[in-house]
């Protein structure tokens, strides 16, 4: 987007002079808070608002050459509510695009069965109608209706902003792994900072009047707000939040007593130390998963002491961190992608490790500035 | 008992039909009209949703129209078109715009915003837009404002028999009178109310047929609960 500014008839300035380089097959969120003319930049990628100065080029060719209608077919667009056709059954909703151009019928149903397994939704779905859906599960048709005649780009306008955290956050996971899987290039509005920060390979953070405050990727935005506004934006927090960028793949584990959750007290009395790679251990750690508070695991049997574990390499700083602080003895138990436990880290070490990370940041920084300089 | 029952059919000869071909021909004088005004009635509603400032003067003139008795309309109309059927269809079918108009233009302006931006995001062109999505998604209000329209002109067609005897079942009451047969009237009251009904009722099962879509259509018939998301 080059310079772009969307004057109202009315006079009101919904975006300002904005300038954005998209990268493709990546999520770009635009964030801010209501009214800051996210929707307005969003629709003017698909040209349902037509920009007032400035031009929009998708691969280097301005937008405004081909047919409104053919733009639009290249883009799936998913918003709040998800805006599925009340009147039509769940495949058939699915089925709107391809069959507009000009699949078959049975082509495009069979197009819309293999898109519902892909979002999640169970094939016994496909002859209902919206109103006998949950709004997660409509959310989830509106994202599959996208996908359906399988565009480059998606346009996403705060789609999850109407349903429960809880079903949100699924998905939100359930459009991580859809990207992963197809590479699609995606813009995605929203006003929730956390969404932009969990889902954001760049994020775009805009202010009221359609200004455009800093594009940069996550971490960035987290460790060099580049003003008050954006801090503030930002909200509290931001200091653990980076955390989530910082990999626990190098902390330091060492072996340690680990007790089974469900230990009775002879065993307590007599801590017998689990080797690593124990069977025993392994239950251990299993039960720990199960109990783990950010939900990833399940609820199985009566869970006693939420106690989390950490998985270095896959898990971030963060929550070996959250481990640490959540565990009676403040050591976060360590275990392998099979749930094995590897050893333990204490809350000093992971400390050092932030320590650390953050060093490494600020020597990226000024290397970034001697290159600039 | 027979006897009455023999009275209460036996139709006067100068209506010159049987009491089948006056329940055929109140049908007709009743429902072409709501036809011809549903006709008109879905272009004229279509301007006033596309141009908002046009709904308010259309609905002063279809009241206006409305409050109009049909008797100034019969007056007016029989130098052009007679003593004819016609005559008395026009004015029912105006008389129909007064429901249908709004009932179109609230069912069309029910489709939510969310629908019509994902319609027009999908490509969809202003024309297939208004056929494929609003139009279905209004068919329950349009049905709605059919009930009324086609009550009310089942219950009009009886003033045609101010104009030499084109009120169909509404000749009976007229007959009624100069033949002094009170069995008439009772004829024409009861057999016009059936009417009203069997045709509202089907109404009702075209807009079941119609609009499986529907919460309260539908919810006796599937009455399985959506699967719950946390049920994956
Ligand atoms: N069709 C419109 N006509 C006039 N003003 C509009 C219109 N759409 C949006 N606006 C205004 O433009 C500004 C940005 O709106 P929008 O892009 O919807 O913001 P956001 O999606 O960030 O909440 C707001 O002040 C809004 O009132
Ligand atoms: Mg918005």
């Amino acid at each position: 987007m080059e310079s772009v500014t969307k004057r109202y008839p009315d006079g009101t300035v919904a975006v300002d002079r904005l300038s954005l380089e998209i990268p493709d097959r990546s999520i770009t969120v635009l964030v801010g808070p209501s009214g800051c003319g996210k929707t307005t930049t969003l629709r003017m990628i698909n040209r349902m608002v037509e920009p007032s100065e400035g031009t929009i080029l998708l691969d280097g060719e301005d937008i405004q050459r081909q047919p409104v209608t053919t733009l639009r077919r290249s883009m799936g667009y998913v918003i709040q509510n998800a805006g599925l056709f009340q009147h039509r059954t769940i495949v058939d909703n699915i089925a709107t695009v391809p069959r507009m151009l000009g699949w078959g019928k049975q082509k495009a149903r069979a197009r819309a069965a293999e898109l519902m397994e892909r979002v999640g939704l169970d094939a016994a779905l496909a002859k209902r109608y919206p109103y006998q859906l949950s709004g997660g599960q409509q959310q989830r048709v509106g994202v599959a209706r996208a996908l359906a005649a399988d565009p480059p780009v998606l346009l996403m306008d705060e789609p999850f902003s109407a349903v429960d955290p809880v079903v949100r956050k699924g998905l939100q996971d359930e459009l991580l792994r859809i990207q992963d899987e197809l590479g699609k290039t995606i813009v995605f509005v929203t006003h929730d900072i956390d969404e932009a920060i969990k889902l954001g390979t760049m994020v775009a953070v805009m202010r009221t009047g359609g200004h455009l405050a800093q594009y940069a990727p996550p971490a960035e935005l987290l460790s060099s707000p580049a003003d008050t506004f954006v801090e503030d934006f930002l909200g509290g927090d931001r200091g653990i939040r980076r955390l989530s960028f910082f990999p626990s793949g190098r902390l330091e584990l060492t072996t340690g007593p680990v007790i089974p959750l469900d230990a009775t007290a002879e065993q307590i009395a007599a801590p017998t130390p689990l080797p690593p790679g124990d069977r025993r251990g392994r239950q251990t750690a299993r039960l720990e998963r199960a109990a783990r508070p950010d939900g990833r695991g399940h609820q199985a049997g009566p869970a006693p002491v939420p106690r989390a574990t950490v998985r270095p390499g896959t898990d971030s700083l963060r929550v070996a961190l959250d481990c640490a602080v959540l565990s009676p003895t403040g050591w976060a138990v360590a275990v392998d992608t099979d749930g094995r436990v590897t050893g333990v880290v204490s809350q000093q070490t992971i400390g050092e490790a932030i320590r650390s990370a953050h060093a490494a940041g600020r020597d990226d920084e000024r290397d970034d500035e001697k290159v600039a300089g | 008992m027979s006897d009455y029952l023999h009275d209460f059919f036996d139709i006067p000869s100068d209506l010159q039909h049987s009491w089948i071909g006056l329940v055929g021909l109140h049908l007709r004088e009743a429902l072409l009209p709501v036809a011809a005004g549903l006709l008109l009635a879905l272009p004229i509603a279509q301007l006033c949703v596309r141009f908002r400032w046009l709904y308010p003067p259309v609905l002063s003139v279809t009241t206006v129209l409305y409050a109009i008795p049909s008797l100034a309309f019969f007056v007016v109309l029989i130098d052009y078109t007679g003593q004819t059927e016609l005559t008395v269809m026009i004015p029912l079918a105006v008389y129909s715009l007064v429901v249908l108009v709004p009932a179109i233009v609230d069912g069309v302006r029910s489709v939510s915003e969310e629908t019509l931006a994902a319609a027009t995001a999908m490509g969809f062109g202003p024309l297939r837009r208004y056929f494929q999505v609003q139009l279905p998604i209004a068919v329950p209000a349009i049905i709605a404002g059919l009930r009324v329209a086609t009550v009310s002109s089942i219950s009009l067609v009886s003033v045609g028999m101010l104009i030499g005897n084109q009120g169909a079942l509404g000749n009976l009451l007229h007959d009624a009178q100069i033949y002094n047969r009170p069995e008439l009237t009772w004829n024409s009251v009861i057999t016009t109310a059936l009417l009203a009904i069997l045709v509202d009722a089907l109404l009702v099962l075209v807009r079941v047929l119609l609009t499986p879509w529907m919460p309260n259509g539908t919810a006796r018939r599937k009455p399985a609960p959506a699967l719950e998301d946390a049920a994956r």
